[in-house]
């Protein structure tokens, strides 16, 4: 087995409110490898922690008021990212591992070209020269396909559509050809077409530079287009855990099973066609008050005793050994699979 | 003479102008048409009467000093002071040093409060709970009385010396300015994004986060400088500021102000000056606010409430 390029380990981020209401639990105790070259999907509703887990791992949490707690561990490349200091941490933002985030509209500075800014981070970490950072610059906006690259260089975010600036945030983002792109819903504030051609272009230059690929996304199609292997978070936790094919043909957990059935299908079987498109009944919890047992009892059509008292662990559901893992009790007790009435 | 004259009439005008331009401005903003000329004409009136061709003596000449206190007239434009010299010539030429203290002293105030208020709002915690504490007690202090004690404690105290302390006493309102909006800008996308490529504090400060401050940091400078002149005027007024043979626009109301029932000109027109640069500068800083704030760009002066 190859040794994973980034093992996420019990990570627990939280975030203490102001006024008396707690503390948020955002991320509680997630457990994840990033194997070199692959992509993995997250997936999981608004709220559930995908975004703090994106930004614990590059320690971009705001502090106060949120924290990493202590026995959270994220390993890359050989090294415990909690434990860096500031120098060393900024040495492999940007450089090894790099980010894309949601909004391209404002993820970019306004009032530096896009040159200026897909330079950046190689000057920041190569020390190149102005002259040399501009032809890089071009030379990435060409290779996100950009036409006019040596114009377009100079131009500044307002002049360019959603689309292009999410091409120059990916153009930011892979200048320093970095090991580990994560990509935070890169195309959830794009047109559909558009969607598609950002995708596209991640899977290349994914092929291209040989990195792997995070993709958090609240759009299960996006993972099935794109992933080598999905974790599915809810309420801070990973809920269930398996390669893409796997995780679609067979759902354990059942709010994979209610987030499949939420998606709307052209080539669905005619049973699933005559009938209403479903969906999970119930909101996420908030964070501050996460229930007892399985987060996931209020709103799920099996729950029973057992679930309201007793958290579940990451259950191995079987086939090869360690890649598929669901965390509900359902795997002990397979008979109570038929939902109340 | 007559060609230094008629050149100097031109800059008053064009001083004069500059300002009306600039008041007429500030009250058409009020009304819908806000759109004409953002760009402040001011500053080419400014450096207009800094220009040492307007004026047609020595700015020390003492030109009969027999005979003092002379009205204005086609050779002396604005009258002759108790000392005999030219109001006009000294009046430009005191442009120079009221307008010069008041730039540099600004320019002092913003440069310490611009970087006060950055690393206050950009670090927060502690650091900002102990710079915004020293802020509160340079608000709370009484400026004049500040700088009046420092120059009665060091007799014949040095012009760069007073431009600087009236620059240090003068930053606290910018430094609050500044933190609001880097507080603001220190949450937005593109920052995290900066930090995400892995740039420092530094670099995120000064390349990402100031740059799209700019814009009220100009304002504030701009309305800035008119009370740094004022409170240079005040000072050399009083005697303690600029050293008199030298003309300043404070000192020079000094000059005539014991005999102001008599010549009336020799302070009147330096007070007019002050009134008047004092007022383009705020005119300019409204101009500014209203030219660099993007959502004003937008809108077609819709609602007229709201703040100014």
């Amino acid at each position: 087995m190859t040794e994973p390029l980034l093992r996420v380990r019990d990570l627990k981020t939280y975030f203490v409110t102001e006024h008396g209401s707690g503390t948020a639990r955002a991320v509680d105790g997630v457990t994840f490898d990033v194997l070199p070259g692959e992509t993995l999907g997250i997936v999981g509703e608004s709220g559930c922690g995908k975004t703090v887990t994106s930004l614990s791992i590059l320690r971009l949490i705001p502090e106060p008021p949120g924290h990493i707690l202590p026995g959270s561990f994220i390993e890359f490349e050989g090294r415990n990212l909690l434990t860096l200091d500031p120098r060393e941490l900024r040495a492999i933002r940007g450089n090894r591992i790099a980010m894309i985030f949601q909004e391209p509209m404002t993820s970019l500075n306004p009032v530096f070209t896009v040159g200026d800014q897909i330079a950046e981070a190689a000057i920041v970490h190569h020390q190149v020269s102005r002259r040399a950072a501009r032809s890089r610059a071009i030379e990435m906006l060409r290779l996100v396909g950009i036409p006019d690259p040596d114009e377009r260089v100079d131009h500044y975010p307002h002049q360019m559509s959603g689309g292009m600036r999410q091409r120059v945030m990916i153009a930011m983002a892979l200048v320093c050809r970095p090991q580990l792109l994560i990509a935070d819903e890169p195309t959830t504030a794009l047109d559909v077409t558009i969607q598609a051609q950002i995708l596209e272009l991640i899977d290349r230059l994914q092929a291209e530079l040989g990195m792997a690929v995070l993709l958090i996304t609240h759009d299960l199609g996006i993972v099935a287009g794109s992933a080598d292997r999905v974790v599915v978070m809810y309420a801070g936790q990973v809920v269930e855990q398996a390669p893409t094919a796997t995780l679609f043909a067979r759902p354990l957990h059942p709010y994979t099973e209610g987030l499949l059935a939420s998606v709307p299908r052209l080539d669905a079987p005619p049973a699933r066609a005559r009938g209403r498109l479903r969906s999970i009944p119930g909101q996420v919890p908030a964070a501050t008050a996460w229930p007892e047992g399985c987060r996931f009892h209020p709103r799920c059509p099996y729950a029973w005793d057992r679930c309201r008292a007793e958290e579940p662990p990451l259950l191995d559901a079987g086939g090869e050994p360690g890649t598929h893992a669901v965390r509900c009790w359902l795997l002990t007790d397979p008979r109570r699979r038929t939902p109340h009435p | 003479m007559n060609v230094g004259n008629w050149l100097a009439l031109g800059g008053a005008a064009i001083v004069a102008l500059a300002a009306v331009a600039a008041l007429r401005r500030r009250i058409t903003a009020t009304a819908s048409g806000r759109r004409f000329f953002r760009h402040p004409t001011a500053v080419p009136g400014l450096f207009a009467i800094a220009a040492p061709v307007v004026a047609p003596y020595p700015p020390y000449f003492q030109i009969d000093i027999t005979n003092p206190d002379l009205p204005p007239s086609t050779q002396f434009l604005l009258g002759t002071d108790p000392y005999s010299r030219d109001v006009w010539s000294r009046l430009v030429y005191g442009a120079r040093v009221s307008l010069g203290i008041g730039a540099v002293a600004m320019l002092v105030a913003a440069t310490i409060g611009t970087a006060v208020g950055a690393v206050a709002g950009y670090f927060r915690r502690w650091v900002d709970t102990a710079l915004m504490r020293l802020v509160d007690v340079g608000l709370a202090m009484p400026r004049i009385f500040v700088l009046l004690m420092a120059v009665a404690l060091w007799e014949h105290i040095a012009l760069w010396v007073l431009v600087l302390l009236i620059g240090l006493t003068g930053w606290f309102g910018t430094s609050r300015l500044v933190r609001a909006e880097v507080l603001s800008l220190r949450e937005r996308d593109f920052v995290v994004a900066a930090r995400a490529a892995g740039a420092g504090s530094g670099r995120v400060i000064f390349r990402h986060v100031l740059p799209n401050a700019a814009g009220p940091i100009i304002v504030s400078a701009a309305l800035g400088i008119g009370n740094m002149m004022l409170l240079e005027a005040g000072l050399s007024f009083l005697g303690l500021g600029v050293p008199p043979p030298a003309p300043s626009w404070g000192n020079m109301i000094a000059d005539g102000w014991h005999k102001m029932t008599v010549a009336w000109w020799a302070s009147t027109f330096p007070g007019l000056a002050i009134s008047l640069v004092v007022m383009a500068f705020n005119a300019l800083g409204d101009a500014l606010r209203d030219a660099l704030d993007p959502r004003r760009a937008g809108e077609e002066g819709g609602e007229g409430g709201g703040a100014a």
